[in-house]
């Protein structure tokens, strides 16, 4: 108990510990799980880079599209600049040839060739080679000295630009000659106009055509530039100096550039002006900028201008191009666009991706979640059986305390009455134990924990011996017992007899709970053989039941085992006939040859048990196979129970392989029919396992006769059935009459076949008759002189009174009367009895404690215990069984004593020591034993050991600990098995027969 | 009138045995015992109990020394004292000893020292006890003993 506390809180200790290592190893750190905290700023993040990146992008096109524009900016400009210097300066070299035509022909040629009338023609004429100008004049060159002269000559006063009488100066340049659109300026001196006459001073100088500063134009109000070129008198020297160019200075030729209309005029020419603005400065004075066309104050786009060169050629003077957009730079659209489009994308991308990663968080946490409530589950349901497993043992230690009392009781001397009580009480207790026991089936195989066992059995005496529990009760109850096995189902069948054992024990005894009259009727057969049967029902419906054997004396019986009706008819005698007569038939045919089907390795049986009694009410029926369920709340006050014993039938009956089902009818009866698959029994095995497990049916009854007097076929089938397994040959009869007619027959024919040694008469056939009659009958036969063996009478009755006992003994049964349910062990005892033939036989428990003791005499056993109270009295126990014990007090001692080579024959070995715990030593005991058996193989050489085999000491765990988990630990460290402590006998026995062979 | 003698003296055994279930003071275990007890060994059982009652006092005393100590800490090695205790009075059938064990142990485990004395000292009592009663019982058996080994021999003769 101690022992046993302690264990269950290591194992307690143990589940813990598992269910932290497995949360320890089995939380996956992956990468997202491990920076869940991480996320959000990852996103964000994210989010960031992106927008840098998108911010970039948009950057980058930007700057792309300015570049662009900019391009076309200076490629447009450029090409007007272009043009407008073309322009001028074919106007310019225009103006050049006029002033080599005026020196030419005004003053090489004497008289002049050119009045003024010639150059205006001339002039207009030619005013197409000159677009840039509006006009063009000639001014001669007058010094003072002249002037008189000069005017005279002419004819008007030189004037100034002001139109007034110019004052003396050295020099005049009055205009001679002028084209008509500039005639308002003849004769005014273009000296006096502070442009004029720095262009006049400047183009004599150079003797190039040189351009005044911008201003406005006389007669106009645009901006404009005054072309001068310079004329000379005579040739000049081919490198003339200054003073000479002046020398030979004659006149000048001026025209004035309308610049402002002249561009206006240009660009109108040119696709896109009104994209772009232009300005043209004249920067000769680099500090001030002149405008030479175009506002000076624009709202143009003034982030960005062009700027190109204009050369007009005058080295003198520079003057530039400027271009600028008419409107700013249009926001990119296309940029933004890509850009916003870029950011959203990743936006949602990273909001998938970091979506995604919480849904694995989660789902990860999900998961470990689920995963420890598994584990705890798991541990509950350890626990659970762990609790169960102790409360059954709790419940058992003091339940075998009364049961131990009370058999202590009962062999004390009792009165009859005490003696009924106490073993009413000893029966009640072992019906709570039973009752635990199921309770904990029930828990073990919800737990999947049930393990059929596949041990060879003798089916046949299974039944008998679960039909011998509730003969007791049936027979009280005057309700007939019954079983029948067909001849086809193998003599011995590989399956769990326990379970086996429990199923019909739980079918039948609920049969017999709710049974008060008619029968029970177990019967098993192969279940190929429904299939003939069913078709055999049907012909035998056709045939109208034509059946001259069976004479049938009350038509409200039904012909069943009792008479009463059953649920199912297929229990009929009408079908179970035919499979009788079937197999009897497939009997004769087939004695020499294998039955088929015996090849195969398993076999199907199919169990029916079928009763009379209350029936199943139709509403309760599909609820009958549940656990707790009983048909309802009034069945269990009247007829007890806890209604967990079908569920636990049909788990065991899924676990054997099969189905169940039943038939019902309220108030006529049930019929439950279960399917399970058993292996078929090697021969082999069969015979050596046959003597431990079946009761052995005495062969000495091979050969008789008997006659069975029956009117129920059924019955008279099971009766005959019985008789088959002692090895008789049985005949049945209808009534006395024919039975007697039969034996008279054959006593006339003297030494024929039949000659009956037994007579079986049903009780109820024979109270139907008058006694007379059979006595007669009887007188009858005596007479008749068969002396040398007259058949023994009996009586076969499910129960009896006295009276008719006493009647029957009368009426010439004075051999015996058969108590039914019949078995055949106890049909053997009786006829022994009848017959006088003898066999003695031992009883049960003296069998076991004497095969005990042969098992364990003369070996040589060690006890392993820590505890001296303990080790003595396990010690002592083997003893008992005439075993040689030695004895040690730790695994280490026990190490040392079990050193190869070493003539024990077993170990026991307490689980819980100090310093070696059993399990423990085990295993190092077995390493021992398979370092010396590799050695031993390694040799080669038997040195001599009796030992055929390797060395394998059968060691067997001590424990007070009843738990699965135990068992499978000892068997994992390499124990053979285990027994409870302290020592059981039968528990004892079990475990060391499995190695003991006797 | 020795015969007589005898058969009472099996009836007080018996009585005292009865009284001793009925107390929980013994368990079946007991019987089982007393069952193994056969001619190969006549005083088997006696011979168990004695070395259980010199075990046990030795554990006593270590688990007394044990828990007087001032700075007492050991309680696994108390466990263990407890665990073969607990083990040895389940092997004779000491019921009601093992049952204090239990508790003794349980407070152990809690390191609850004041429930480790009354625990101590409720299995000093039940030892006292166990021990007084067992000892009546084996003076009776070998009174009976006696009794019927004049009885036999006369019988035989």
């Amino acid at each position: 108990m101690g022992l046993k506390l302690q264990q269950s809180q290591h194992q307690h200790h143990s589940v813990a510990v598992k269910v932290n290592e497995q949360t320890g190893t089995k939380r996956g750190y992956t990468f997202i799980q491990a920076n869940r905290a991480w996320l959000p700023k990852f996103l964000l993040l994210w989010v960031m880079v992106m927008a840098f990146l998108s911010t970039w992008i948009y950057k980058k096109m930007d700057a792309d599209i300015k570049v662009r524009r900019k391009e076309v900016l200076s490629s447009m400009c450029d090409e007007r600049a272009r043009m407008l210097q073309d322009q001028f300066s074919v106007s310019v070299n225009h103006v050049h040839a006029l002033a080599i035509l005026i020196s030419t022909f005004h003053y090489y040629k004497n008289p002049s060739a050119i009045d003024q009338e010639t150059f205006a023609e001339y002039t207009a004429r030619t005013a197409f080679e000159r677009p840039l100008l509006s006009g063009v004049a000639y001014a001669e060159r007058v010094v003072h000295s002249e002037r008189g002269e000069f005017e005279k000559q002419h004819g008007w006063t030189i004037k100034t630009m002001q139109r007034e009488p110019s004052p003396v100066r050295d020099e005049y340049a009055p205009v001679i000659l002028s084209q008509e659109t500039v005639s308002y300026i003849e004769s005014l001196d273009m000296m006096s106009g502070e442009e004029d006459r720095e262009n006049i001073l400047r183009a004599r100088a150079t003797g190039k055509a040189v351009l005044t500063s911008p201003f406005r134009l006389l007669g106009s109000h645009h901006l404009g530039v005054v072309l001068t070129f310079p004329v000379y008198k005579s040739k000049l020297p081919t490198r003339p100096t200054v003073e000479e160019r002046i020398e030979a200075t004659a006149g000048y030729l001026g025209g004035a550039f309308d610049v402002e209309s002249l561009v206006e005029n240009l660009l109108g020419q040119l696709a896109g002006k009104q994209a772009i603005l232009v300005n043209v400065y004249d920067i000769t004075n680099s500090s001030d900028h002149l405008i030479m066309y175009g506002h000076q104050n624009q709202d143009g786009d003034l982030a960005l201008l062009y700027e190109s060169k204009l050369d007009f050629g005058d080295p003198f003077r520079k003057h530039t191009m400027i271009c600028r957009y008419q409107q700013k730079a249009p926001t990119s659209w296309t940029a933004l666009t890509t850009a916003f489009l870029f950011f959203v994308i990743c936006l949602l991308v990273g909001y998938i991706l970091y979506g995604a990663a919480i849904h694995i968080v989660k789902v990860e946490d999900d998961f470990h979640e689920m995963q420890e409530l598994k584990v705890r589950a798991e541990a509950a349901d350890v626990a659970k059986s762990q609790f169960l497993a102790t409360v059954s043992h709790e419940i058992r230690t003091p339940m075998n305390g009364i049961l131990g009392m009370l058999a202590l009781l009962l062999d004390t001397d009792l009165s009859s009455t005490q003696r009924d009580y106490a073993q009413t009480a000893q029966v009640c207790g072992k019906a709570l134990i039973a009752l635990i026991n199921e309770v904990l089936d029930r828990a073990k195989i919800e737990a999947g924990k049930l393990e059929m066992e596949t041990v060879p059995f003798d089916l046949r005496s299974i039944l008998d011996d679960v039909l011998s529990l509730f003969s007791e009760k049936s027979r009280n109850k005057g309700v007939e017992l019954a079983v029948f096995v067909s001849d086809k189902v193998p003599e011995m069948v590989m399956g769990d007899p326990g379970r086996f054992r429990q199923i019909i024990t739980n079918l039948v005894g609920n049969s017999v709970k709710f049974t008060e009259r008619g029968h029970i009727f177990v019967k098993v057969h192969l279940a190929e053989n429904t299939k003939p049967v069913v078709d055999a029902k049907v012909e035998t419906c056709l045939n109208g039941g034509s059946d001259g054997g069976v004479p049938i004396s009350d038509a409200h019986q039904f012909k069943t085992l009792s008479g009463y009706e059953a649920a199912d008819e297929r229990n009929g005698w009408d079908s179970f006939k035919h499979l009788v007569s079937y197999e009897e038939s497939r009997y004769d045919a087939s004695i020499n040859m294998t039955v088929p089907g015996e090849t195969s390795q398993s076999v199907t049986l199919m169990v029916s048990v079928e009763d009379t009694g209350i029936g199943i009410p139709l509403i309760a029926q599909d609820r009958v196979f549940m656990p707790f369920m009983q048909a309802d709340s009034s069945t269990s006050r009247n007829y007890g129970g806890t209604g967990i014993g079908l569920s636990i039938t049909k788990c065991l009956v899924e676990l054997m392989g099969g189905h169940i089902s039943f038939v019902s009818r309220p108030q006529v009866g049930s019929t439950f029919t279960f399917t399970a698959d058993f292996g078929r029994c090697k021969k082999a095995s069969f015979n050596d396992t046959k003597k431990s497990n079946t009761e052995d049916l005495p062969s000495s009854f091979r050969g008789l006769k008997a006659i069975v007097v029956d009117r129920k076929p059924v019955r008279a089938a099971v009766t005959r059935y019985h008789l088959k397994r002692l090895g008789m040959l049985a005949e049945v009869a209808g009534s006395v009459k024919i039975a007697a007619s039969a034996c008279g027959k054959n006593g006339s024919s003297c030494g024929s076949k039949i000659q009956p040694d037994i007579i079986l008469v049903e009780k109820d056939l024979w109270l139907s008759v008058e006694d007379g009659g059979l006595s007669l009958r009887m007188l009858d036969w005596k007479q008749n002189g068969h002396a040398f063996k007259l058949p023994k009478m009996v009586l076969l009755a499910t129960n009896i009174t006295n009276v008719e006992l006493e009647k029957a003994k009368a009426a010439g049964f004075v051999d015996t009367v058969i108590m039914k349910p019949m078995r055949a062990s106890m049909v053997a005892a009786c006829l022994q009895q009848v017959l006088g033939i003898g066999n003695k036989k031992q009883a049960g428990k003296d069998v076991q404690n004497g095969s005990l003791r042969s098992l364990l005499c003369g070996k040589k056993i060690l006890v392993v215990d820590d505890n001296m109270v303990n080790r003595r009295v396990a010690a002592g126990a083997l003893k008992k069984f005439g075993a040689a014990v030695e004895c040690a007090e730790s695994g280490k001692v026990a190490l040392k004593l079990l050193q190869i080579p070493h003539s024990f024959d077993a170990c026991f070995m307490d689980i819980q020591m100090p310093e070696m715990d059993g399990f423990e030593a085990t295993r190092q005991i077995r390493m021992m034993e398979s370092q010396a058996n590799e050695q031993m193989n390694g040799g080669g050489i038997d040195k001599g050991f009796t030992r055929k085999g390797e060395w394998h000491v059968p060691i067997l765990a001590m424990t007070a600990d009843v738990i699965h988990a135990t068992y499978d630990e000892c068997l994992k460290c390499g124990m053979d098995g285990y027994v409870s402590k302290p020592f059981e006998e039968e528990n004892l026995y079990q475990a060391v027969t499995k190695f003991f062979k006797v | 009138m020795l015969g007589l003698a005898a058969d009472r003296l099996r009836a007080d055994m018996n009585r005292l045995l009865a009284f001793l279930f009925h107390q929980g003071i013994l368990d079946e275990q007991f019987l089982q015992l007393q069952q193994l007890q056969d001619e190969s060994s006549p005083n088997f059982v006696s011979e168990v109990v004695n070395i259980y009652f010199h075990e046990s006092e030795k554990l006593l005393r270590s688990l007394r020394s044990l828990l007087m100590d001032r700075e007492f800490s050991d309680y696994n090695k108390m466990g263990i004292h407890l665990n073969q205790f607990m083990g040895s009075s389940s092997s004779i059938g000491a019921n009601r000893i093992r049952n204090v064990c239990v508790a003794f142990r349980a407070a152990s485990e809690q390191n609850n020292r004041a429930g480790c004395l009354r625990a101590l000292e409720l299995l000093e009592h039940e030892y006292c006890f166990l021990k007084n009663k067992l000892h009546e019982l084996f003076q009776i058996e070998q009174q009976r003993v006696l009794a019927a080994g004049v009885r036999y021999p006369m019988q035989n003769i």
